[in-house]
């Protein structure tokens, strides 16, 4: 994975002092809350439901054991002894002071880690695909152009007071797993025929309260133009998104009112004005970060044969893990959606455990999801029952991935200032009720937000849930149909919400009805699309 | 309004800065004044005869201007471009770097806070209106770019 | 009754004015009346509260009752960690807030 040079790390420590003197200058009284705001935002510290929030950047979602391991250890000494994984691929944590999040940045710093950029109008962390690196159908690995963009995107003076936030994914192969299609700029790494790398650039998807499905507008952005083009796309947003209002001031409106050939138009003219500035980094910028990249050094003829006669184990090999490129390897995601659990959350000594096991078995490397879950990228195939031994141990063995105890669920109101409704008492109570049934029903991906903000991706979940404030009391729209990966959709609202014990009946009606109208090998989601609808609204509300 | 902050060693232009609308009128003027919503390449043709551009910024979130900025300085301008209105210190660094050498904030910097912010940054990431060598450019030393 | 909400600028704790200063049990919150925009004016100022707004609230049997969810699960704790609310003996303290 990439390493610090001492620039980088120059930049970082940095930040830390300056952060360090703007929460000084807020406490003495220089800063009023109103400009300071703008100012921790930058550094991911919100200010929440009940204390203040720190949000740690994980870049692309790949992370060390030594990181992971601080990571840990922050939770134990700053805050109350546990961890946040987010759909973002980044870590929160829920009762930080202010007063003590300038040592807390300089722990981090010590590991290459920071927060900036993790919330506030500007370019936020870098996601990517959480298999890169180590699935059999990417064309390449995605995260060198992801660290390039990160690092062009850190501090950029142009781009600090966007109309609103802005988030960029990049992944490299067709099967998307990082819900590319729904972010403000998505990035695929193509080949074309004459086996050449490029960009395709997808720009102005997003969720919120107006989902879109960003629209192609290049499909091969030649890599040494590659921060030329991101810089026209964002110039342009800058320029001319809304800001009048901030629920139309994402790019995906821009692209929408004018149009993805005028918004096109706009960027390419722009670009050919850019090329003459000399603002792209050279190839042998993008090499030197590639080399960080390189393959690990896996064990040529490692054994491919695994002994599956404990069946809790052979379930959980079916679940939770996937085919690596290397023979005799296999990727594993760690779910943290145990029954009843709340989505994403961890402990201090689950997260040091999961650092100890990737330093172990992986290589040193672990991943966040954006579906809240931790990934082993690389694991010998023989170390699997050993690992799974250890995991089962420790709580982080359920076997559920992309089930719909696999719940992808946003704070909510029980830590979430702007909601409008719990989503994690509604994820227990799901998972709780459907645990025996889960591997019959097989994957149905199921998300829940507490407020239209859509964090919780519910507008994208094959079951999709949404909190809303009905006169005082929380209540539940539920919506069908959704899809993140390469076949994205948006959900659709069923019909009138419901209460918490009543949404919970209302999707196992939806269950049931799939379970006894399915054709053979159909998820949940196909059977939606097949018949529509009109027969689960029947079931639903029958 | 406070004496602005000046980056540079000419004198300051003394006329009243226009708006971009009687400007296009004013074939005299050498000042003009861009609000958030102006078209910075409005005032391209006629770069030759100004030397002071303000570009406003009523509240400090809107940042318009930072682009604005850069499209003059890309374009070749050389004269003053002074940011005036709601300019915060924690600002100063990105707007120096877009080509900003001059400040005339609401509310008068701090002396050692202004200091302090230019002087952070050793490095930067990217090439921006200022020139400087960016991070990338001193670890390849005599790369072609692109 | 009015009462006043806010969290400590250097904690982030959630307080509520209690009369005479910013206490962190709701119980002690008392109806400022017209007060509200005086008071917070000058607390903000002084840097003893931040991000402080009145909300509405009642006095019953068990002490001051927010009159939105929001600010009971503010007053109490998540309610999905009974160990890290304000109340982490009581099993049932998250009923209250619904
Ligand atoms: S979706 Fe709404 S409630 Fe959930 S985390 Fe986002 S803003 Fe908060």
């Amino acid at each position: 994975m990439y390493k610090y040079d001492t620039y980088d790390q120059a930049m970082v420590d940095t930040r830390v002092e300056e952060f360090r003197d703007q929460v000084r200058r807020r406490i003495d009284g220089h800063l009023t809350e109103d400009q300071f705001k703008p100012l921790r935002l930058m550094n991911g510290l919100y200010l929440q439901l009940h204390a203040y929030m720190l949000r740690v950047a994980i870049p692309y979602g790949t992370l060390s054991s030594a990181q992971m391991r601080v990571l840990g250890d922050i939770a134990d000494r700053y805050d109350r002894g546990y961890g946040h994984f987010t759909t973002r691929q980044n870590i929160q944590y829920n009762w930080i002071k202010l007063e003590d999040t300038p040592d807390l940045l300089g722990e981090l710093a010590k590991v290459e880690m920071h927060a900036i950029q993790t919330s506030g109008n500007c370019i936020r962390n870098i996601s990517s695909d959480q298999f890169a690196g180590a699935a059999a159908d990417e064309v390449t690995d995605p995260r060198p152009y992801a660290e390039l963009l990160r690092q062009w995107s850190s501090f950029h003076p142009e781009f600090t007071t966007l109309p609103r936030k802005f988030k960029i994914a990049v992944i490299a192969s067709k099967i998307d797993r990082a819900a590319m299609r729904l972010h403000d700029i998505g990035i695929e790494i193509v080949r074309n025929d004459a086996g050449e790398f490029g960009a395709a650039f997808y720009v102005g998807g997003g969720m919120g309260r107006t989902p879109m499905i960003g629209p192609l507008i290049n499909g091969f952005v030649p890599l040494d133009q590659l921060i030329t083009y991101s810089e026209a796309c964002l110039r342009v947003y800058n320029r001319f998104g809304r800001r009048d209002n901030k629920y139309k001031a994402r790019i995906k409106i821009l692209v929408h009112e004018i149009g993805a050939a005028e918004y096109t138009r706009l960027v390419e003219a722009e670009f050919a004005h850019l090329l003459a500035q000399g603002i792209e980094p050279p190839l042998a910028e993008l090499a030197r970060i590639s080399e960080n990249f390189a393959d690990m050094a896996f064990e040529v003829g490692a054994p491919g044969d695994v002994d599956r006669s404990d069946p809790d184990f052979a379930l959980w090999l079916d679940r939770n893990t996937h085919a690596h490129k290397a023979p005799g390897y296999a990727i594993v995601t760690i779910s943290l959606k145990p029954v009843g659990g709340i989505p994403g959350d961890a402990s201090a000594d689950q997260i040091r455990l999961m650092a100890d096991l990737a330093r172990d078995y992986s290589f040193d490397e672990l991943r966040v999801t954006h579906a809240q879950n931790i990934v082993l990228p690389h694991v010998r195939k023989a170390d699997l029952h050993a690992l799974w031994t250890a995991l089962d141990g420790a709580g982080l063995s359920t076997p559920n991935l992309d089930t719909i105890g696999d719940i992808i669920a946003c704070p909510g109101l029980d830590y979430c200032s702007l909601a409008n409704a719990r989503s994690i008492p509604l994820a227990q109570k799901i998972s709780q009720r459907f645990a025996a049934r889960q591997e019959e029903i097989g994957e149905l991906k199921l998300k829940i937000s507490g407020c239209i903000n859509a964090c919780g991706h519910h507008h994208a979940g094959h079951i999709g849930i949404l909190g809303v404030d009905k006169r005082g009391t929380e209540n539940y729209q539920l919506l069908l149909g959704g899809s993140e990966a390469a076949d994205t959709s948006l959900g659709k609202i069923t019909g009138p919400g419901f209460d918490e014990d009543g949404i919970v009946d209302a999707i196992e009606r939806a269950t049931d009805l799939y379970l006894t109208r399915r054709a053979d090998g159909e998820r949940f989601l196909d059977t939606y699309r097949r018949l529509g609808m009109e027969p689960f609204k029947e079931a639903i509300y029958g | 309004m406070v004496e602005p902050l000046r980056f540079r060693d000419d004198e300051a232009v003394a006329d009243p800065a226009v708006t971009v609308d009687s400007f296009g009128d004013q074939t005299n003027a050498a000042a003009v004044r861009l609000e958030p919503g102006d078209d910075a390449r409005d005032l391209l043709p006629c770069l030759g005869r100004l030397r002071l551009v303000e570009i406003n910024f009523p509240g400090f979130g809107d940042g318009r201007g930072y682009s604005a900025a850069r499209i003059l300085r890309e374009h070749g301008y050389t004269g003053e471009l002074r940011a005036v209105g709601d300019v915060l210190v924690d600002q100063l660094a990105a707007m120096r770097r877009c080509g900003f050498d001059a400040f005339a904030p609401d509310i008068a910097f701090d002396p050692a806070d202004a200091q302090a912010a230019l002087a952070r940054w050793a490095d930067v990431y990217q090439t921006a209106a200022d020139r400087r060598a960016p991070i990338w450019a001193k670890r390849h030393p005599g790369a072609v770019h692109g | 009754m009015k009462v006043l909400t806010g969290n400590d600028l250097k904690s982030g704790d959630v307080v509520w004015w209690d009369g005479a200063a910013w206490s962190r049990h709701v119980v002690d919150a008392v109806d400022v009346f017209d007060q509200a925009d005086t008071i917070l004016a000058r607390e903000q100022a002084a840097r003893r509260v931040n991000a402080a707004y009145a909300i509405e609230a009642t006095r019953d049997a068990q002490g001051v009752r927010p009159a939105h969810i929001k600010d009971r699960i503010r007053a109490l704790g998540p309610t999905v960690r009974p160990d890290l609310t304000l109340k982490p003996a009581d099993p049932d303290a998250g009923n209250w807030v619904i």
